[in-house]
């Protein structure tokens, strides 16, 4: 980000042009009702299965005392990673001045807050007394790991949401006065929300400061984030689990994940939205080149931390990975890594494979697999505790996650999908005030087509 | 009165004199109200002292503790009201100037799990659902099998009560590792910190929920069990507190199970009630601790299974289904 702004682009004709653009999609269309009204539908079955884990006590999942710790914990660590991208595309690449994350990083905050805010809700969804969560606010221990989880989940989620606000500010203000065709409410909304903007280059030498104090704050809170929920993992003395390197292994995976679900709603944006002027094939070319580089660091911690005790093969680590290479997990295992890592870099390398649709494709491939590595690495663990697991029922030997299990996960994940559906229908998705600003400094970038 | 009342009521400056006046009656009144009010205060509650001292001649025959049968008035017979306050504040404390231990010796389990049956009834408890297993153990192929109970260590370094985030669960003076089923709010970090499996998680409502309802919490017994938190061995330290062995010891027939006390240097054996010093115990014998690589210093000894005094059988399948057939 500049440390200047230049307003004349207020006074350029091509700012009614780029206005005209991007709130086009903005309001509640027709296509945004029925959409909602299938999410909520959904969300209503997801929330009737909640109340009846609620009622009955966990005993309706597959989770038993061997293995506490099932698909909630897995969805929770894959929405804390999902969410890591918002600091990635703004901070790290904004901070040092790519010009093409501009008209991405609104999209990156969305997930970001999206994601972050309902990684909260998966941890309740988890609990076996979720009454008590003030509990951990009352007599909260600051030994436990889940302390530090709760501080930097809710900083970062704070974060986000500001690094998600204030640059919208004087799109709003833009907007005032474009938008005759919207509800009342929703142009009483803007104007709430704009806080008296008036253009004036004090605010935005304001605006500037502020989201660039927020962009070098957020990078060391998303590093916490991701560092200390894979420390709910690693503080244990668990084989697959007691690994000092998780740390930046979950780290470097965050990335592939949130890059493959900014790609996902970049073309959904391009395509239903129509603005393909704005997020452009080099974008998506860009977006590709990211997703390799992120995938092949994520590569490298992989091979750290299945060689190296590999090689090594102490008794109970030998265990867990014979589970994973040969054994019971193998299937999925070898899916996760073979689809979700080495076919994407491999691919990604070519520059067919960098263009919107292909991206698209790979980018599923890649959350899903994002998914199911979470899973790979909570569960199998638990499945080979230190001492053998005896006279229990067949069913407390095995994790076999349930329908309503299934069901409660898949409601947070639509929720998630609500909240980004909501912020992108709302309001401008692409930053209107860069665009134009871009455009009429004449900074285009010399590779945008 | 009502005059006087008024003006000032009225609030005039100029009534200052007035005003002096009402206060004067006002306190007259007031006076003579309170004293009347005292007096009349003072003859009813002498009434009700002299009602309550009157003898009562409908005696109850009692038996106390120490089994002597006594009268007493039937008015002065007062419910034990369990103050569920003391037992949390008396369970987080621990006793004082314990330290305790146990030793199981593993050449002498056979398997019987009549320990294993004795804790799960003292803590209301579903078969499958452990403070203390026993499991079958061998070490690598061309070992020996044999016999193992696994009640919680004790750690003096507990995993569990490190990561626990809302201190439900800690560690006490006497050494002994409680759970508080009041506060768990069901995380189960501490299952997951736990390299000896030995917590277990209510998934759904306790065996004895219905029965137990209303019964004041004993953090000690861990009763009423409660649905969505953890429960584990607690050393019996209910019956600690009162000078007994714990359940698991006391029900063994087969004399697998010493119980004492660190700082005397004395464990007890639960079948043949012998008492022999712990640091003597451990060094004839070759005790050891289970799994001592992870640090966590537990406060349970074991013995090695040398000279079993049992035949080892196996058990083929190891499901609970399988034990039932």
């Amino acid at each position: 980000m500049s440390s200047e702004v230049n307003t004349d682009f207020l006074h350029d004709k091509r700012l009614d042009a780029i206005a005209a653009d991007l709130l086009r999609p903005v309001g509640i269309s027709k296509g945004f009702l029925i959409w909602m009204g299938f999410l909520t539908i959904s969300l209503m079955g997801c929330i009737y299965a909640y109340y009846i884990q609620w009622d009955k006590g966990l005993i309706v999942t597959g989770l038993r005392d061997y293995v506490s710790w099932g698909m909630y914990i897995a969805n929770f660590i894959f929405f804390v990673a999902t969410s890591l991208v918002g600091m990635l595309i703004s901070s790290v690449l904004g901070l040092i001045g790519f010009k093409w994350v501009k008209p991405i990083a609104r999209i990156a905050e969305i997930i970001a807050v999206a994601f972050a805010a309902v990684a909260g809700l998966v941890i309740v969804s988890d609990m076996g007394r979720p009454e008590r969560l003030p509990y951990v606010f009352m007599y909260g221990r600051i030994q436990s790991p889940i302390l530090w989880d709760v501080t930097v989940v809710t900083t970062y989620m704070v974060l986000s949401a500001l690094l998600y606000f204030i640059p919208l500010i004087p799109d709003l203000a833009i907007s005032k006065g474009r938008m005759g065709h919207q509800p009342k409410w929703l142009q009483a909304t803007y104007e709430f929300l704009s806080v008296n903007w008036n253009h004036s280059s004090y605010q935005y030498k304001i605006l500037l400061k502020a989201v660039r104090i927020l962009l070098i704050l957020i990078i060391p809170t998303a590093f916490a984030i991701h560092t200390v929920t894979s420390w709910l993992l690693a503080v244990t003395l668990r084989p697959g689990w007691d690994s000092s390197i998780f740390g930046p292994y979950f780290l470097t995976g965050a990335f592939v994940a949130g890059s493959a679900a900014v790609v996902i709603m970049m073309y959904f944006v391009r395509t239903n939205y129509k603005l393909d002027k704005y997020l452009t094939v080099y974008h998506f070319d860009m977006m590709g080149k990211l997703l390799v580089l992120v995938s092949i660091v994520y590569l490298y911690f992989n091979i750290n931390e299945f060689l190296v005790p590999a090689y090594k093969l102490k008794t109970a680590d030998a265990i867990h990975l014979h589970e994973l290479f040969v054994g019971e997990h193998a299937m999925l295992f070898w899916s996760v890594q073979l689809l979700g890592l080495i076919l994407p870099i491999i691919l990604l390398l070519f520059k067919f494979f960098r263009k919107p649709f292909p991206m698209l494709v790979i980018s599923i491939v890649v959350l899903v697999a994002a998914w199911f590595k979470r899973y790979i690495i909570v569960v199998p663990t638990q499945e080979n505790p230190f001492l053998p697991k005896q006279f229990v029922p067949h069913a407390w030997m095995v994790y076999q996650p349930t329908v309503i299990e299934t069901a409660i996960t898949m409601g947070t994940i639509l929720l998630a999908v609500i909240i980004i559906t909501i912020l992108f229908k709302l309001f401008p998705v692409i930053p209107i005030w860069e665009m134009a600003e871009e455009e009429c400094s004449g900074e285009k970038d010399k590779h945008q087509e | 009165m009502s005059n006087s009342n008024k003006d000032t009521n009225n609030n005039n400056p100029q009534s200052d004199q007035n005003r002096g006046n009402s206060r004067r009656a006002f306190f007259k009144n007031f006076g003579l109200i309170g004293a009347a009010t005292a007096a009349g205060g003072a003859a009813i509650y002498s009434g009700f002292k002299y009602e309550e001292s009157k003898p009562n001649h409908d005696f109850v025959k009692v038996l106390t503790s120490d089994n002597r049968l006594v009268e007493v008035p039937r008015d002065s017979i007062k419910d034990i009201k369990v103050d569920v306050n003391r037992l949390q504040l008396q369970g987080r404390e621990g006793l004082k100037g314990h330290r305790f231990v146990m030793v199981i010796d593993l050449s002498k389990c056979r398997n019987a799990r009549k320990c294993i049956s004795a804790c799960q009834g003292a803590h209301h408890l579903r078969p499958y659902e452990y403070h203390i297993n026993t499991l079958v153990m061998q070490e690598s192929p061309n070992t020996a099998p044999y016999y193992m109970p696994k009640p919680c260590q004790h750690c003096d370094n507990p995993p569990c009560v490190a990561v626990c985030p809302v201190d439900a669960t800690f560690k006490r003076q006497d050494g002994i590792v409680l759970i508080d089923n009041e506060r768990c709010i069901g995380c189960r970090f501490c299952i997951a910190a736990c390299p000896y499996s030995a917590r277990m998680f209510h998934w759904e409502e306790p065996l004895m929920s219905v029965a137990d309802k209303g019964k004041p919490y004993n953090i000690e017994l861990n009763v009423p069990q409660k649905k969505g938190t953890i429960s584990k061995c607690l050393f019996s330290s209910d019956r600690l507190r009162e000078g007994k062995l714990p359940y698991c010891v006391s029900a063994c027939p087969n004399g697998v199970y010493y119980f004492g006390d660190e700082n005397q240097d004395a464990v007890t054996n639960g079948t043949t009630k012998v008492t022999h010093r712990l640091s003597e115990l451990i060094r004839e014998n070759g005790g050891y601790h289970l799994m001592p690589e992870l640090g966590t210093k537990p406060r349970v000894y074991y013995l090695p299974p040398k000279n079993r005094l049992f035949e080892f059988k196996d058990v083929k399948d190891k499901t609970l289904e399988d034990q039932k057939t």
